[in-house]
């Protein structure tokens, strides 16, 4: 009863946490880690299962024959496409309507805050052209989306093909319960954005886009084809859409399940599933598979173009064809064919997809786990930023041991908290440059330097990254007191409950960004007080900022995926991430650039500021 | 006999041959009077004059198309052996042949590869979709119809009427789940029968569930005259059967599927008695285990015929006889006979004998003690009481 309100037995309480403080923090965080680990193992995860009962198992039969006509069509398409130079409209408005769709097209236009050149393009203009079937006795109320994009040179032909023989094929079928929507894109991404952004009339990045003409109904599902070869060996899903928001699992319960039945091999992050989940090598495949889905959903990027539909609340994936060197092929029927089936089984579909998960990881396409089973590991993380902050509390609370009267007190927690407020607001503000400097100052550091604007961005942008971390010895002249002992602790006080609710809430949302942030940041401010080595805490301190994560997760994603590069290369590659992130900021709304420039840099700016606090 | 002297008597002018023949043909005759006389005795001896049924799909949804298929193959049963659509009630809950989903529109199909179409040109719903709720199922078999109702959807049955009751849909223990929202419990059929049986609403009643758990729905019936037959115990699960790929569901329940080929070679002179029914899909065919309940009722189940209930078959007697109607027909004088009448008081019949049919004890009222025994017996307690422990504790009482 006399637990917390016991001054005896408080004071025993708030020994043993202030002894035992240190040691828990570093058991909780390698339990954290093993814990995440550990959620690969497959005794630990569960089987995946159609959680719907309106698609119920595979049974369908699927018909599909004309795969053969589908590559012809393929061919033509990309005929005319080199032919016009980009999308042949014309060609495609007619064949759809020779399909007997309700064809409609959708022009757009967006100037990109500065050149991509991953992709080689700045000002965008292009066409998006879609073809509704209209479901032959049913209520305009529900649709359904199938899209292939139109990719330059020779990619994704065959996705166009495939489409196309699935709208002919589909339109002499009687039992369609809701509108199918074919549509092919331009741009990828930014003609899908364009697309989507028409149909549901929002206009969110500032895009420029011709209104829809025809509208099929609220969309239930959208799968997204990207097939470049005639025949593939494997199919692969991608699920990781913007901001790291995933399909419900249903989704992929479904492909997975048409893959069985059909008989054509399936991965997922491009990895074959393994069935040795005892020995060491295996356990290692699953741990890789789920850190790839990790690494992808963290960086907040849409994988596919279905990652933009999430945002609709639109279960979405991307289908991808994949031709390697392995014997057995599955031609273009065949992928019809499971095609064919998914988009019957998701006809049955009375109500949004809603009955599975939401929120998962997946070490491999059967098996799943869910965020009751991984949310414990960044709990205990956010445990111990709760026990230092729980610690410093009593340490601000023990009136310190000196014989001064209490105006003195008052007088140092009075300018304790206005030194507290200094550095926050400062590290906010350099937050805020860091967030508007480079986009807006580009043309001025392109004319002092000759570098090209995308590496104007980026380099401004580490630019004032490197110049926050000068700041400290900077502001403490601007205030007029010096620092106190109370004042660095409620300075740390404030910044570790900051960071707390900061990757609480990033974890909420978004998993894998909140625990990989976590990880590197946790540590930090534990540790850091002005009283340890400045030296070594420095170098300690500025390999876990968040600039550095995100140098240290381009290396391992490119190991993970088989590819390790160079320094050089991984450099390059580096900066090329940096200024994706910053495009898909300002064209699609990814939150992963605001939230690190304006919250997370701040938040470890404070941790810098208290290492150098005098 | 008469007849017979006067012709022994002509017969004795004539020739011997006749006689003989003539003697012959009379005791066939007779013989066939008294064959006629069994046979037509077994005609009535089931005592119902026409028959009802009311047939129910509980549930809705394209993935519940099963429940529609049992339900209109037991329509088609029924309909084809005799009892016309005037007396069927037919609720279904939900549309599967005009379903967008339906590859074949305007059919359902309870066979697989489409052998078997149960929808057929001629089917009539009385209850459609939203209209199948528990209140409207109830309100039907009591009869508490708003005066609106057409004739259509009444169950207008009598005090000899054999009634067949049909529920398809999803069950559990001791419930029955209407469309997605709402649960009839065995408690309030067995209520709505009790209701029916005392409003002589119906001779005979089978019932046949086809659910999850049916058996719990007939626990509880206590009217006499009722045999339930249900197609898995508690605790059992009663399984799909024909999954058809072209349309994408399961088209029927496996025990209405072996009903419905049971009922196939049903026809409206068949013989077959309940036993029969009784021996529809066994536990290797139907996985569940079937279950039937029969000692509300007062026949013998194996003297009961299948078309008692499924067919409406009508009881006629040919017979070559000439009736002659040889008396005017008189009328009766008033006055006396009125007052003689009146003399005489009558008093109906217990309505209700229901101990009596079902053979069951009075129920034993309790004997308690005449009261004055009681309070005799406790002034006796009391003075013992005072005699042994002394009288000094008598003050505390008075």
């Amino acid at each position: 009863m006399g637990l917390l309100s016991d001054p005896n037995r408080r004071r025993a309480l708030i020994s043993l946490l202030t002894r035992l403080n240190a040691p828990i923090c570093v058991l909780c965080y390698f339990a954290a880690v093993c814990w995440f680990m550990g959620l690969s193992f497959e005794p630990f995860t569960l089987r995946t299962y159609m959680s719907e009962n309106a698609m119920g198992s595979t049974m369908v039969e699927e018909r599909f024959p004309a795969g053969e006509r589908a590559l012809a069509t393929a061919k033509e398409f990309g005929a005319h496409k080199k032919k016009v130079g980009g999308m042949p409209v014309d060609w495609l408005v007619k064949t759809m309507q020779a399909r007997g769709l309700e064809v409609f097209t959708q022009r757009f236009s967006r100037t990109l805050p500065f050149p991509d050149e991953n992709n080689e393009r700045y000002i965008v203009e292009g066409t998006n052209v879609y073809g509704i079937l209209r479901a032959p006795r049913a209520p305009r109320t529900e649709a359904l989306v199938l899209s292939a994009p139109c990719s330059p040179g020779d990619d994704n032909n065959q996705a166009v093909g495939l489409l196309l023989g699935l709208a002919h094929y589909f339109r002499n079928q009687v039992f369609w319960a809701k509108d199918i929507i074919f549509l092919v894109n331009e741009h990828d991404l930014i003609g899908m954005q364009a697309w989507l952004e028409g149909y549901h009339h929002t206009n969110t990045t500032g895009m420029d886009w011709s209104p829809l003409q025809g509208r099929g109904g609220s969309i239930q599902a959208a799968l997204s084809l990207e097939l470049s070869s005639d025949v593939v060996t494997s199919l692969d899903i991608v699920l990781e859409g913007l901001n790291g928001q995933l399909p419900n699992l249903d989704l992929a319960n479904l492909f997975y399940a048409f893959c069985q039945k059909i008989g054509v091999l399936c991965t997922i992050q491009g990895r074959i599933q393994r069935n040795d989940w005892d020995s060491v090598s295996g356990y290692s495949h699953a741990v890789q598979t789920m850190m790839l889905m990790v690494m992808k959903q963290a960086s907040g990027r849409s994988w596919g173009d279905h990652g933009l539909f999430l945002r609709y609340h639109i279960e979405a994936a991307t289908i991808k064809g994949i031709n390697s060197f392995r014997q057995y092929k599955t031609d273009a029927t065949t992928v019809g064919r499971l095609l064919e089936g998914m988009y019957r089984k998701l006809n049955n579909l009375l109500e949004r997809l809603h009955q599975s998960y939401f929120f998962y990881l997946m070490p491999s396409l059967s098996h799943f786990v869910s965020i009751g089973y991984y949310m414990p590991a960044f709990g205990l993380l956010a445990v111990i930023l709760l026990l230092r902050a729980l610690d410093l509390w009593v340490q601000l609370a023990t009136p310190p041991s000196r014989n001064e009267d209490g105006v003195a007190d008052i007088e140092q927690s009075s300018t304790g908290v206005l030194s507290v407020l200094t550095p926050l607001v400062i590290s906010h503000l350099t937050g805020a440059a860091l967030y508007m400097l480079p986009v807006r100052f580009q043309e001025m550091a392109v004319e002092h330097f000759q570098v090209s604007e995308t590496e104007a961005v980026v380099l401004t942008a580490i630019a004032v990254y490197t110049g926050g971390l000068a700041l400290p010895h900077n502001t403490h002249r601007l205030i007029s007191g010096e620092g106190t002992e109370q004042g660095w602790r409620v300075l740390k006080l404030v910044a570790v409950l900051y960071l707390a609710v900061l990757l609480g809430c990033t974890a909420l949302i978004n998993f894998s960004l909140g625990f990989i942030l976590a990880l590197t940041l946790v540590p930090v401010a534990s540790f850091v007080t002005p009283h340890v080595p400045k030296l070594l805490s420095a170098v300690v301190l500025v390999i876990l900022s968040p600039a550095f994560t995100l140098l240290f997760s381009v290396f391992i994603f490119q190991e993970l995926q088989e590819m390790p590069v160079s320094f050089q290369d991984g450099w390059m590659l580096y900066l090329s991430v940096i200024s994706q992130g910053i495009l898909d900021h300002y064209l699609y709304g990814s939150l992963v650039y605001p939230l690190i420039a304006l919250m997370v840099y701040p938040c470890w700016l404070l941790f810098w500021n208290i290492l150098f606090w005098k | 006999m008469g007849y017979f002297l006067s012709y022994y008597t002509y017969i004795s002018f004539g020739c011997w041959v006749q006689n003989m023949l003539a003697a012959i043909i009379m005791l066939i005759f007779i013989c066939f009077c008294v064959h006629f006389q069994n046979t037509a005795g077994q005609f009535f001896s089931s005592g119902h004059t026409n028959n009802w049924a009311v047939l129910v799909c509980t549930s809705r949804f394209w993935f519940n198309y099963r429940h529609v298929a049992n339900t209109l193959s037991v329509y088609r049963s029924v309909k084809r052996l005799g009892i016309p659509d005037s007396h069927i009630v037919l609720m279904l809950a939900d549309d599967m042949a005009c379903n967008h989903r339906n590859p074949k529109p305007a059919t359902v199909f309870s066979h697989r590869n489409m052998e078997l179409n149960v929808y057929g040109d001629d089917v009539e719903v009385d209850y459609r979709g939203y209209e199948v709720t528990v209140e409207n199922f109830l309100r039907v078999l009591t009869g508490r119809l708003p005066p609106s109702t057409p004739r259509s959807k009444r169950l207008l049955s009598d005090d000899r009427s054999n009634i067949l009751i049909y529920l398809t849909g999803h069950g559990g223990n001791g419930f029955l789940k209407f469309q997605d929202s709402e649960e009839i419990s065995n408690v309030e059929l067995a209520d709505a029968f009790e209701q029916m049986w005392q409003k002589r609403r119906y001779n005979e009643l089978l019932f046949i569930i086809d659910t999850c758990q049916g058996a719990s729905m007939y626990e509880r019936f206590y009217s006499p005259n009722i045999m339930a037959l249900a197609s898995s115990q508690v605790g059992e699960d009663s399984l799909s059967h024909q999954p058809d790929l072209a349309i994408g569901v399961h088209l029927m329940d496996r025990y209405t599927f072996y009903l419905l080929e049971f009922l196939e070679d049903i026809h409206p002179a068949s013989k077959s008695n309940m036993n029969d029914l009784f021996k529809v899909c066994p536990k290797s065919q139907c996985v569940s285990t079937p279950g039937h309940r029969t000692d509300l009722f007062l026949r013998d189940p194996g003297s009961v015929l299948i078309t008692d209930f499924f067919g409406s078959v009508r009881k006629v007697e040919i017979t070559m006889e000439a009736i002659h109607l040889t008396d005017p027909i008189l009328q009766l004088e008033d006055g006396p006979m009125s007052e003689e009448v009146q003399e005489k008081t009558y008093s109906y019949v217990d309505q209700l004998p229901v101990s009596e049919i079902i053979h069951q004890k009075p129920k034993q009222k309790d004997w308690h003690p005449p009261d004055g025994f009681i309070l005799g017996l406790w002034t006796l307690i009391l003075l013992v009481f005072f005699k042994t422990y002394g009288i000094k504790h008598l003050k505390h009482i008075f």
